[in-house]
């Protein structure tokens, strides 16, 4: 069986900087995993890599079977392919449903003189993708918010938002950014059974990158940990969790190992001293 | 219709319908880019300039070819009629080619640089139409030559004149009417969507699957046609063409027109667009003062409402509508 998505050494360089090396992952359909690291390990690189935001040095991503590596963004997303974004990026003007027709509407077959003689097909394709687009504010719970402007959410439900609109492009693979950020423990514990509704409700796969451990080592089958932009483990929540390369990319290296902070002898740093 | 309407409101206030129809249809069509895809343009004037220019050869020296004088013929929707109706047409094509060529460089400039490109473009058409061939005027002179050869002999910086005066209230509010069909049809689908999410969010539009390249190109294709349109009636209202008329300042004024209506939004641009032609002739009375008042009343507004008169709302999605206006209307009684 082909992977939902399969992803073979993916690497990227800034100048001299290695963001992404050799990163893969094969994710199979259904299936939902985790990607996490310490900050700027390069977990949104990988997202930025997979959407075609970037554009890989070598390696290459296949989507279902189809090579997608080196297209432009757009395509990817209609190929299959939907995320959510760390910063929320939602369209602020618009009102909540249109972010969410706005999504669904990138697939229509009806073109530009279609739209401006209100052609029949047009007007049954503009009418499914607003019960489309209803449907998914209603799964994710923001329907009574569906006509006020998508900036004036609260910022729980502008990533509930982001994740509807994802959904409208009809995605394979989901990649969900940092979803629980800046949530409350009530908020957190919503948005986790949400994500696996979602997946056996819309049988995506999805891909997880987030800082709270505990909704990682719930929910995820199997996590990737990168650092510095190098895979250090993949396992799953229990191998990671035992992990010492894991636990020293997150709390660094014991004291009695490290050069820096050995007692006994100066500090070979200029940091002020510990009060 | 011009029969009706003109002796009822009288000469001046013909010609300043005249006016507002043609503005609300080169300040319409300039929404769709700037209100719309939120690329800032500052060159719809060139594209207002092309259309006029090619409206202008074809009624001009098509006239003198196809019917053998340089005068006005036949009646409404008569053969002259749909000569100059032929020209609109036209001036709307191969406006729309020009669109492209701008189009292309808005997929890789955004903001201030667009908006330098676009100021270009509208000096670049100036300045070409300013050095074209002399315009011959006698009847003999024209039919003697062909209408291709006759492609390049625009009148230079003298101008383009001896227009015939097809211009009339029905031409214009019909263009405008089609113009402002189609703006909502597109603002209230997928693809005017698609247009705005690129104004609203570039990186998220692409990644929701926009193909931003295309949209822009569209938008821009559109926008450029509808100029050219207005160009072409204004040409034929005026007379003549002045590529100087049409030069950067005009440019701004149409973008003035979109931003105190509100920027994407159809019935802001068609209040701006009154506002903005009316305004200067309410002003005549004050005389030397009159560009003061009226640069004032624009500051005003923009201090007030910095997102224009509208805002991106239509008037029936405004508060006021909803609470004041919407119950009292006739078909919500009961």
């Amino acid at each position: 069986m082909t992977a939902a998505l399969e992803i073979n050494k993916l690497s990227l360089s800034f100048g001299g900087l290695k963001a992404v090396s050799e990163f893969s992952m094969a994710l199979p359909a259904g299936g939902l995993y985790g990607l996490i690291g310490p900050n700027g390990a390069g977990k949104t690189t990988v997202f930025n890599l997979l959407t075609g935001v970037y554009k890989p040095d070598v390696g290459s991503v296949h989507l279902a079977g189809a090579r997608i590596d080196g297209s432009k963004p757009s395509a990817i997303a209609r190929a299959g392919m939907a995320r959510t974004f760390q910063n929320i990026r939602l369209f602020g003007e618009l009102c909540v449903i249109d972010n969410v027709r706005t999504a669904a509407g990138v697939r229509t077959k009806s073109g530009l003189f279609r739209t401006l003689l209100r052609t029949p097909l047009h007007v049954a394709e503009e009418r499914a993708i607003t019960e489309r687009s209803l449907e998914l504010l209603d799964v994710l719970g923001i329907t009574h918010r569906k006509d006020e402007q998508a900036k004036s959410l609260p910022y729980g439900d502008q990533r509930r938002l982001e994740i509807a609109r994802a959904l409208a492009t009809e995605p394979k693979v989901l990649l969900l950014d940092e979803p629980v950020a800046g949530m409350n423990t009530q908020e957190k514990r919503e948005m986790r059974g949400l994500i696996q509704k979602l997946r056996e409700q819309f049988g995506v796969s999805i891909l997880l990158i987030e800082h709270d451990m505990g909704l990682v080592m719930d929910i995820c089958e199997q996590i990737t940990v990168i650092d510095h932009g190098v895979t250090i483990a993949v396992g799953s929540p229990k191998e990671i969790q035992g992990n010492p390369a894991v636990i020293e990319a997150y709390l660094g290296v014991p004291e009695e190992n490290d050069p820096i902070a050995r007692p006994g002898e100066p500090p070979t740093t200029d940091a002020p001293e510990a009060v | 219709m011009d029969k009706a309407i003109g002796p009822a409101v009288g000469a001046t206030w013909s010609k300043i319908l005249l006016d507002v129809g043609i503005a609300i249809l080169l300040a319409g069509s300039l929404n769709i880019v700037n209100g719309y895809a939120g690329q800032f343009s500052i060159g719809h004037a060139g594209f207002m300039l092309v259309g006029a220019y090619a409206a202008a050869w074809l009624t001009f020296y098509g006239s003198v070819h196809f019917f053998g004088t340089k005068d006005m013929v036949g009646g409404f929707l008569g053969k002259g009629e749909l000569l100059f109706l032929g020209g609109c047409v036209l001036g709307g094509l191969i406006a729309s080619v020009f669109g492209v060529i701008v189009g292309l460089p808005s997929l890789r400039l955004r903001g201030d640089y667009l908006a330098i490109v676009t100021l270009g473009f509208g000096e670049i058409v100036r300045v070409l139409g300013q050095i074209t061939a002399r315009q011959p005027k006698r009847v003999s002179e024209i039919a003697e030559r062909s209408m291709s050869e006759l492609a390049n002999n625009l009148g230079g910086a003298e101008g383009f004149s001896q227009i015939p005066g097809y211009t009339t209230l029905f031409f214009v509010y019909v263009f405008a009417f089609v113009l402002l069909v189609f703006a909502f049809r597109l603002k209230y689908s997928s693809k005017g969507r698609a247009l705005l999410a690129i104004r609203e969010n570039e990186i998220a539009a692409e990644a929701m699957g926009v193909d931003t390249t295309r949209s822009k190109v569209v938008a821009f294709v559109l926008s450029a046609f509808f100029a050219g349109i207005g160009g072409a009636l204004y040409a034929h209202q005026v007379g003549a063409i002045d590529p100087k008329e049409l030069g950067f300042m005009k440019s701004i004024d149409l973008v003035i027109i979109v931003v105190i209506g509100g920027m994407g939004s159809i019935t802001g641009v068609v209040i701006g667009a009154s506002i903005l032609v009316i305004l200067p002739e309410v002003f005549r009375q004050f005389a030397d003062y009159r560009m003061i008042a009226y640069a004032l009343a624009l500051i005003v507004v923009m201090i007030l409402r910095p997102q224009g008169i509208m805002g991106v709302n239509e008037l029936w999605e405004t508060s006021w509508w909803r609470r004041k206006v919407a119950p009292r209307l006739p078909w919500r009684q009961k």
